[in-house]
């Protein structure tokens, strides 16, 4: 750090990011509640350990491979030139490490690393108290740190492929997190198949209620709240066009979107309340009043709005974020019905298709504006929009989970027994549990008596 | 003799980088990391397999029952 505004920058722009990643934190605090409310009670400590072991495995894998894939992705590779030099993020590179030369890096990993988290935990909702843990983590460890981290470096990298070709503007992750990962939910749930009981013998879906919807509200709460932090990781907080090195000219010092164009906190703030507010609104209004759904939709609403919600007016923003929440709710449903699918916590609606109108909207609301401040790069389009959300959410969410699901199926590891479904994957737990109340407390009451 | 090479902070701190021990090793690392990582798969796969063999063949309707309607 050459001078003392640059130490301050660097230090400034390192405690942001940290601050950023213990916001996103609560986003996993709320899915677990989330899940542990949406479901039966025999099933609580085994999604607990589903959602928490998530944790340790993203982390790793990120780590060894997911940061190094996002850095030499960006042209495909073989879409628009090769593999990118992403040495300095590989595992073994002396600033992926306790480094005093290198503040950033550490910090801007974790940031990625708590959205990688995200990705999973999406999953994880919709497959609950039926898929077994192995197959889970493994379809973890694929969405977290293989799947959306490709479509980042494509879609979410100031150098992107698709930035450049399609001019692709998500700049707060509409298709670049939601879409995939409800894609990916999906292309998992379709070979899972419902839980036993959700649909009758003629086909008619059956409600599968929380059985406890406070914890359900407080977890999605906890997830707004950790949006915050998660839409604050997706700027660059302060920098200079010199550094930016683009079209912009003058000396203004700015926060950025991921594509290193202009933005500011203010705007995003404006339009996540703006957008949380039109998916609750009319979240109530189509579900009429269910409280499961009025929540969803103020998440479903943020969701719908972000892919633009750097350069939107906040108005704008809540009648997005309303057109979105209601095809989400409709179209979870219709889907249901439809094809029998049982997506128990709606993840597949809130963000997979929530994400994806997302994504084709902003391509007619932004259709003209720049994708980036650099020279040569696509306009942001309708076409660019489209193309890009079938690429989050098919490419590179369906089809790999299908396909993964499928084989695991094929090997009779992906779902677990009809009768460990039925006594609940927490029946060997409870009965050691139980066990051991028993021997303490006859154990105790053996030692009182002797006492008299 | 230092671990990281560092033996004082006598130092411009603008000529110091990594200060982890034992630098040189970072590839050993990764590979003994990555092995870490599937053992975990491997063992994990073993341990939920006998579970569910255990909660098939303990099948207990009565129980399951009691369970079911436990909500």
């Amino acid at each position: 750090m050459g001078s003392n505004v640059e130490a301050l920058t660097t230090v400034f722009t390192e405690f942001y990011y940290w601050v950023t990643v213990v916001f996103m934190f609560l986003i996993h605090v709320g899915f677990c509640m989330y899940e542990v409310g949406a479901s039966r009670r025999r099933n609580h400590m085994h999604l607990l350990m589903k959602n928490t072991m998530l944790i340790p495995l993203v982390t790793i894998t990120f780590f060894f491979f997911g940061w190094w894939i996002y850095w030499a992705f960006p042209n495909g590779p073989g879409f628009i030139g090769g593999l990118e030099d992403g040495s300095a993020n590989a595992p073994w590179s002396p600033t992926m490490a306790t480094n005093l030369s290198d503040r950033i890096t550490g910090v801007f990993w974790a940031a990625f690393l708590l959205f990688s988290w995200t990705a999973a935990s999406i999953v994880s909702g919709a497959v609950i108290e039926r898929i077994r843990s192995t197959a889970f983590w493994i379809h973890a460890v694929l969405i977290g740190s293989v799947f959306w981290i490709i479509d980042a470096s494509w879609g979410w990298h100031y150098a992107g492929w698709m930035v450049k070709v399609l001019g692709y503007h998500d700049a707060y992750a509409s298709g670049v997190i939601h879409a995939i990962a409800g894609g990916y939910a999906l292309g998992v749930l379709v070979v899972l198949g419902p839980r036993l009981g959700k649909f009758a013998a003629d086909g008619t879906p059956r409600d599968i209620p929380p059985h406890n919807p406070w914890l359900v509200t407080i977890g999605l709460f906890l997830i707004y709240t950790g949006f915050w932090g998660f839409y604050a990781a997706c700027n660059v907080p302060i920098i200079s066009p010199e550094v930016i090195d683009g079209q912009i000219t003058g000396v203004t010092w700015t926060a950025t979107n991921i594509y290193l164009a202009p933005t500011t906190l203010g705007a995003i703030t404006f339009n996540f309340l703006m957008s949380l507010s039109g998916g609750l609104l009319v979240a109530y209004i189509v579900s009429k009043g269910d409280a499961f759904w009025t929540y969803s939709g103020g998440l479903a609403g943020i969701i719908t709005a972000s892919a633009g919600n750097d350069l939107y007016h906040p108005i704008q923003a809540m009648f997005i974020a309303g057109i979105g929440t209601f095809c989400a709710y409709k179209l979870h449903y219709w889907v249901e019905q439809k094809f029998k699918i049982d997506d128990a916590v709606g993840a597949v609606a809130v963000h997979g298709y929530a994400g994806f109108i997302g994504v084709v909207i902003a391509g007619f609301m932004l259709w003209g504006q720049p994708s980036s401040p650099y020279a040569d790069y696509a306009t942001i389009n309708p076409i660019g929009q489209f193309l890009g959300a079938i690429i989050m959410f098919g490419v590179l969410g369906f089809l790999p989970a299908f396909i993964v699901s499928k084989i695991m199926a094929g090997m009779g590891m992906l779902r677990i027994p009809p009768k460990a479904e039925l006594q609940g994957l927490d029946h060997h737990s409870e009965i050691a549990y139980q066990a051991a109340v028993e021997d303490v407390t006859k154990a105790e009451r053996e030692l009182a008596a002797k006492q008299i | 003799m230092s671990t990281n090479g560092m033996s004082s902070w006598a130092v411009d701190l603008k000529d110091v980088g990594a200060i982890y021990p034992f630098q040189g090793t970072e590839v050993i690392l990764v590979v003994l990391g990555l092995a870490f990582w599937i053992g975990f798969h491997v063992l994990q796969a073993r341990i939920e397999a006998e579970e569910l063999a255990n909660a098939e063949r303990d099948f207990n309707a009565e129980h399951s029952g009691k369970s079911i309607d436990r909500y």
